[in-house]
């Protein structure tokens, strides 16, 4: 009996053994932090996407700050992980720490963010292209008025900041060669929901109480539900009286398309591991080098798109 | 001085910029009524101004003590995610309302007893909160844009009473309220009295400590009030941004409305007028479509103007300068000596 027992335990421990062996790669995920409900679904995805594949996953959360990247980096060398997950808080130097995980050969991939360091010291870089994600909004915009003239007011994201530059400039490309649409104003909402609402009130006063708009274009969601708010409020049927496109795809501007008060979003998926770990698994198996640049997909959603069940897969992500 | 004397400096530059605006923006004094409510850009100044006439309301005081409170925008970020995250547990608005002046009025006495008890400088007691409060809030909300849908919550930042903006009545009701308490008991004295000189009015028998604590609780329910106001507008508690950096703006409009960081004699009337003044520029910027990058180098140049107008030295080399044009002067260095 008691045999028997140590048997079958060594076998359970034999076969677990295996396993571990066969998926139980370790990957380090340098985070920057929290600060937004997306970066908070991004590591909610990645822990998903990691413990369906069977690895473990260590992860350290930087709270915004470079040198506990760098630190976390370093930690993942000495612990000799298989695989480091890169969400890089600035651009610059990384040049040192991505060495010492060369010598170490070890594989960083860079999620969402570039470095400026030279590309041969991380296997790759997953992210969006975000001047793509504003065409993806334009082209839609283009599609759906037609030959109609269209008087477009349009929220810009933190003056400065990359996303705002190149949405504007991906939105710009797209509408361009087609004069029945004019960006007549623009102005920025600080990517934030109140800044979107008192902006979308002066764009309002300023073009006839809103009678002479056509469509919103906002940089994120978040500004646009602060629009939608203000539309409401000046006595207009958002998603009727002035179309809505805005980008990134969080929760509540799917429960607003479910409402019919919103009317196309551009997603920005926080599912950046993905890719990640499908290029890691191809170089672990074989050495394949990915390209450097993974392009994740701008996906287009409108009111067809079923956004009320989207709104359910997402509202427990964390955003 | 009468207090029309005392806001003159105020009514002519909030006139001038309101000219100055309507230049750009020809429509900006027009005011509709339909459907039982008054439309038009001033209705957004009056209520888009409430979050910084309330904060400005609390910090009059405070900087008449002569301390300054540094933390109400991070207070406005908490008392908002207290409010959300009461109602999105289903307390009602009542409660919620309740709920979140006693977390203002916690974090007034707070730093009011950092203040006056422990005798930290007012600068550092109240950085304390700005720097660390923010994370507060992030916990209540647990880092999300925490939103409800309570009509009856959101009637506080969207609804109109009488045909104004909800907000707009709060702060011209707390700001009326807060004047003549001052001025028809003898606190504002008492108040100005600690700013000029703590130790000499508590030798003369003011209870400078239960002051000081009283009004930094005061600028800790002005917060409050703010941070109702800007969480029930978007219907949502937004942790990382509500009330960012607007400690700043209230600061601004006590100073606009020529009030010394020193301390002393201090006018809330005078404080709103900044206000407003600060709301005009921001709406009217909105307004005249000039593109963003223009936005705060604008609203810096007008407040610089205005400020530089409001000093006492420039007043007094104006009048030097009045008299010379009447009379030439018979020896130059006199005036290069300045007043």
């Amino acid at each position: 009996m008691k045999f028997t027992t140590f048997l079958s335990g060594a076998a359970i421990l034999a076969a677990s053994a295996t396993a571990s062996f066969a998926e139980g790669e370790v990957v380090g995920f340098a985070q920057i932090g929290s600060e937004s409900g997306w970066r908070a679904a991004e590591t909610t995805l990645t822990r998903n996407q990691a413990e369906e594949r069977g690895y473990q996953l260590q992860f350290s959360d930087a709270q915004q700050r470079q040198e506990n990247q760098i630190a976390a980096i370093r930690s993942f060398i000495a612990q000799g992980v298989d695989a480091i997950l890169l969400a890089p808080v600035v651009a610059t130097g990384w040049d040192s720490v991505l060495e010492e995980a060369q010598e170490a050969e070890i594989p960083v991939v860079l999620l969402d963010r570039q470095v400026d360091s030279a590309d041969e010291l991380y296997l790759t870089a997953v992210g969006s292209n975000l001047v793509h994600e504003g065409e993806v909004a334009g082209e839609w915009l283009v599609g759906e008025v037609g030959d109609r003239d269209c008087r477009i007011v349009e929220l810009q994201g933190t003056t400065g900041s990359s996303p705002a530059i190149d949405r504007k400039t991906g939105f710009e490309n797209a509408i361009q060669g087609h004069d029945n649409l004019e960006i007549v104003r623009s102005q920025t909402g600080d990517f934030t929901r109140a800044q979107g609402k008192e902006v979308m009130e002066s764009f309002l006063q300023a073009e006839n109480g809103g009678a002479d708009i056509c469509a919103l274009y906002a940089h994120n969601d978040d500004m646009a539900v602060g629009a939608i708010q203000a539309i409401k409020e000046a006595g207009l049927a958002p998603g009727e009286d002035i179309l809505i496109v805005s980008i990134d795809g969080v929760p509540d501007i799917f429960q607003a398309m479910a409402d019919g008060e919103a009317n196309a979003t551009v997603e920005l998926t926080p599912n950046m591991a993905g890719p990640a770990f499908d290029a890691l698994e191809a170089y672990w198996a074989d050495g394949t080098a990915p390209e450097k640049f993974i392009q994740t997909e701008s996906k287009l959603y409108t009111q067809v798109d079923d956004p009320a069940g989207e709104y359910e897969a997402r509202k427990d992500l964390g955003y | 001085m009468s207090l029309l004397g005392r806001i003159a400096p105020q009514l002519i530059a909030l006139a001038a910029l309101v000219a100055l605006v309507s230049f750009f923006f020809p429509g900006f004094l027009s005011i509709s009524y339909h459907d039982g409510r008054l439309v038009g850009p001033v209705i957004d100044v009056l209520k888009r101004g409430a979050p910084v006439a309330l904060l400005a309301i609390g910090m009059t005081l405070v900087i008449a003590t002569r301390g300054i409170d540094l933390s109400v925008g991070t207070v406005m970020a908490i008392c908002g995610a207290v409010a959300a995250s009461a109602i999105a547990g289903g307390l009602g608005v009542g409660p919620a309302l309740l709920l979140a002046l006693g977390a203002g009025a916690l974090a007034g006495l707070w730093n009011g007893v950092l203040v006056a008890v422990v005798g930290i400088q007012p600068f550092v007691a109240t950085l304390i909160l700005m720097t660390m409060g923010r994370g507060i809030a992030q916990l209540i909300t647990e880092g999300r844009i925490l939103t409800f849908t309570d009509a009856g919550f959101a009637f506080f930042g969207s609804g109109m009473m009488l045909g104004l903006p909800v907000p707009a009545w709060m702060w011209l009701i707390a700001g009326l309220g807060t004047a003549l308490l001052m001025r028809l008991s003898a606190l504002g004295l008492l108040i100005e009295a600690i700013g000029i000189n703590r130790r000499a009015s508590a030798l003369s028998g003011v209870n400078a400590t239960v002051l000081l604590i009283a009004v930094y609780v005061a600028s800790g329910l002005c917060a409050a009030l703010a941070g109702i106001v800007v969480t029930a507008d978007i219907r949502g508690a937004d942790a990382n941004n509500a009330g960012l950096w607007l400690e700043l703006d209230a600061i601004l409009a006590v100073v606009i409305g020529g009030n010394s960081l020193l301390g002393g004699r201090f006018s809330v009337t005078a404080s709103l007028l900044g206000a407003m003044i600060i709301q005009t520029i921001d709406t009217g910027v909105l307004l005249a479509g000039f593109p963003p990058e223009y936005n705060l180098v604008i609203k810096a140049g007008l407040v610089l103007i205005i400020l530089v107008l409001q000093s006492p030295r420039i007043a007094a080399e104006w009048r030097v300068w009045r008299e010379t044009q009447r009379a030439p002067p018979p020896d130059r260095t006199r005036t290069e000596g300045g007043a």
